[in-house]
């Protein structure tokens, strides 16, 4: 068991070089380097440039230097905690992104949860109830939570919200609470603005989760213990928790592998439209004006998170089906 | 040397010979109906087998006139994509009516008059009930340039003479938002398709070479689409066209886009064609193949490929709506297609901020067709995959 912990943390270390590689690439992608391109655009709107400044960032961040030692001086400085510098904001990134990241770290696990509350009795009554209209109807809401874009559907609830429970535009909480200290009305008003992102980001991932659970446990529900566990007399009920619930559960957690990035991408356009302090607001900005080690902390800080939650989700397994422990593989 | 005499019994059987021809099948002979059956192809079972689905025939229908309908916009959109009526901004959808006065007119409008609503600071239009006016069908119009060949001004439906028809109402502009979503189609199903097959000669290719080489080819490969995998998708697709060079023009950008979508969808296909490859090469048709001598091109391409096809078809159909909604979604955050080139998602651009939803509710219009080609290549897509797969 421990061995295994310990192979799969260091499978992890070859992946977290190879994003980061390709994160780089992307933000060196754009024509000329981002200082430049910002010296430029001060010279634009008449403002004077600090030329110290300018030469303290470059040397500092090694802009003269050739490419490999800028990645490797990169890579080196967000393991020591520097993200790089925003030069939109004019600050270092951890600063500007620290409670960013955290909301969504939260964002993304609350809808993980939802999702699983709402997926696991829809999942388990549609594979049961197979071909039945309440099957039919399930899984067309289903189909429909997956055609739905995102973007829309957080629109038109946020409409709803204000009209309906006068909940304020936008935001995880009413404009007069941004930083006030926590209280109970804060806390109440963020519950009151959570609702909205949680259900959005979470119909996709929900509908898609149901699906694939339901041809899961089709799968297995033909399978020849349940068949025998049937033939023994064991009442359907019991037959269905005592064996293929149990491998449904498995595939739960096996599944964040493919829910998570899904989460994630949801979360990030989303976030956009109802203006959340997350990730993807930022994100946005930072890509459209070519902030790029704004945009490049942003793309690893949420694939590190996949990875990790990938990782969480195959230990998890690992402590939970013993198949896995003697195939020694991961189950993905 | 005496003749050999046989014994009395054997001699007293006389032995029976059918002068009948011989017919070797004729314990397997087959009535026509079996025959027809077992002798089809692949390719015909699949389509009986997909013929049962109704949901997902329908489905094929309401793709086939949808990307039918690309062939002939021109002629379907009352207006043209980039008509402006200035008189008419964000006018309200108009309804088509059959009756006026208790009499049958066949399909009128009536005509739209504007009051500004100096309060809410937005233009009320209201129907003028008194004079309709009929739709002309099979009419002239605005000219267009059909297929970019030769000038043409025909169209299946008009605006009446001295009015307007603005059946989903207008935009900022002034511009009829059906004819846009008419236009729009172009633009956003035909990316799908060049996408799918970017990625799917993306998939063949290196989930090909990773099944059948297999050893260091095949741990790169699966390490790379694990790291692919391990990425957000719409952040990465987001970074990506934002990288996308201003100075493109929007034909380019069009294509880049594509590609962009393409270059992170193929690892689903690149997986399937690999496991396949990797448990067929042992089987020994393979074998005698490479024994006689073909190249791995052949064998891959000729022997491999064709047994699980219809297979793969299937898994592309569904990964199309990914890529559709992808789209729609970068061109809505304004860093995808941009403006002239006009897709359902530069159409919902201008559906960004809730005042639309309260105010104009006919610009988020353009999400109808997005659904429903999502929807229908759900649909097909599943319908084609049961079709495919010869267990079921």
């Amino acid at each position: 068991m421990l061995q295994y912990v310990v192979k799969r943390v260091l499978m992890m270390i070859p992946t977290l070089i190879a994003i980061s590689i390709i994160v780089f690439t992307i933000i060196q992608l754009p024509p000329g380097n981002y200082l430049e391109s910002y010296i430029a655009e001060l010279q634009a709107q008449g403002e004077s440039v600090d030329q110290q400044k300018v030469e303290f960032l470059k040397s500092y961040y090694g802009l003269d230097k050739p490419l490999p030692e800028q990645y490797l001086r990169w890579a080196g400085g967000m393991l020591k905690g520097d993200f790089g510098y925003s030069f939109e904001f004019n600050m270092p990134v951890t600063r500007v992104i620290g409670d960013r990241m955290f909301l969504t770290i939260i964002v993304s696990t609350v809808t993980i949860l939802f999702t699983w509350t709402v997926a696991f009795p829809i999942g388990i009554y549609s594979a049961t109830h197979q071909y039945s209209w309440g099957d039919y109807g399930l899984s067309f809401l289903g189909f429909l939570g997956i055609a739905i874009p995102n973007f829309m559907l957080a629109l038109v609830m946020m409409y709803v919200a204000n009209v309906v429970f006068g909940t304020t535009i936008g935001g995880l909480m009413a404009p007069e609470y941004i930083g006030k200290p926590w209280s109970w009305d804060k806390v109440k008003s963020v519950l009151e603005h959570s609702w909205i992102p949680v259900i959005v980001i979470g119909t996709s991932g929900t509908a898609g989760m149901i699906r694939r659970l339901r041809a899961n446990l089709l799968d297995e529900l033909q399978k020849q213990y349940v068949v025998t566990a049937r033939a023994k007399g064991l009442p359907p009920r019991t037959v269905l928790r005592k064996y293929p619930l149990r491998m449904a559960l498995n595939f739960f957690i096996s599944d964040i592998g493919s829910l998570l990035p899904h989460i994630i991408s949801g979360a990030e356009i989303t976030a956009v439209v109802l203006s959340l302090p997350t990730t993807g607001p930022m994100l946005l900005n930072a890509l459209k004006s070519q902030d790029m080690y704004l945009a490049g902390s942003f793309l690893m800080f949420l694939a590190v998170l996949i990875v990790v939650g990938v990782l969480i989700s195959d230990l998890a397994l690992v402590a939970l089906d013993p198949r896995i422990r003697l195939s020694g593989g991961v189950a993905r | 040397m005496s003749t050999i005499e046989l014994p009395p019994a054997a001699r007293g059987v006389d032995h029976y010979v059918s002068t009948e021809p011989f017919d070797p099948q004729a314990a397997a002979r087959l009535t026509p109906e079996q025959e027809r059956f077992y002798l089809a192809s692949q390719w015909k079972l699949m389509w009986w087998k997909f013929k049962r689905h109704r949901v997902a025939v329908a489905s094929g229908v309401i793709l086939l006139a949808m990307y039918g309908s690309t062939l002939v916009t021109e002629i379907l959109a009352p207006y043209n994509l980039h008509t402006r009526n200035t008189d008419f901004i964000y006018a309200s959808p108009q309804s088509v009516h059959l009756f006026h006065d208790g009499h049958f007119l066949g399909p009128f409008v009536y005509e739209q008059t504007k009051t500004l609503d100096m309060r809410n600071l937005r233009r009320d239009y209201t129907e003028d009930r008194s004079k309709p006016h009929q739709l002309r069908f099979f009419c002239s119009g605005d000219t267009y340039r059909f297929w970019n060949l030769f000038d043409a001004s025909f169209h299946l439906v008009c605006p009446p003479q001295g009015a307007t028809l603005f059946l989903l109402g207008t935009d900022r502009l002034g511009r009829d938002v059906l004819s846009r979503i008419l236009y729009g189609a172009r633009i956003s199903l035909t990316i799908g398709l060049l996408g799918i097959s970017i990625s799917f000669a993306l998939g063949l290719v290196i989930g090909g070479l990773a099944g059948y080489y297999g050893g260091w080819v095949d741990m790169t490969v699966q390490r790379l689409i694990e790291i692919i995998r391990s990425f957000p998708e719409l952040p990465l697709w987001m970074a990506l066209s934002a990288v996308l060079p201003v100075t493109w023009s929007p034909i380019l950008i069009y294509f880049g886009i594509t590609g962009i979508l393409a270059l992170l969808d193929w690892t689903g296909l690149a997986r399937a064609v690999r496991s396949k490859l990797l448990a067929l090469r042992e089987e020994d048709y393979t074998t005698a193949a490479r024994l006689m001598g073909a190249k791995p091109s052949r064998i891959i391409g000729r022997h491999l490929l064709p047994g699980f096809m219809s297979h793969l078809i299937a898994s592309a159909t569904l990964s199309i709506p990914g890529m559709i909604l992808g789209e729609t979604a970068l061109s809505f955050l304004g860093i995808g297609l941009r403006p002239p080139i006009t897709s359902w998602g530069v159409l919902l651009n201008e559906a960004q901020n809730i005042n639309v939803v309260a105010l104009y509710p006919w610009l988020m219009l353009p999400v109808v067709p997005v659904i429903v080609v999502i929807l229908a290549f759900n649909f097909f897509g599943d319908g084609l995959r049961d079709a495919a797969d010869p267990y079921r």
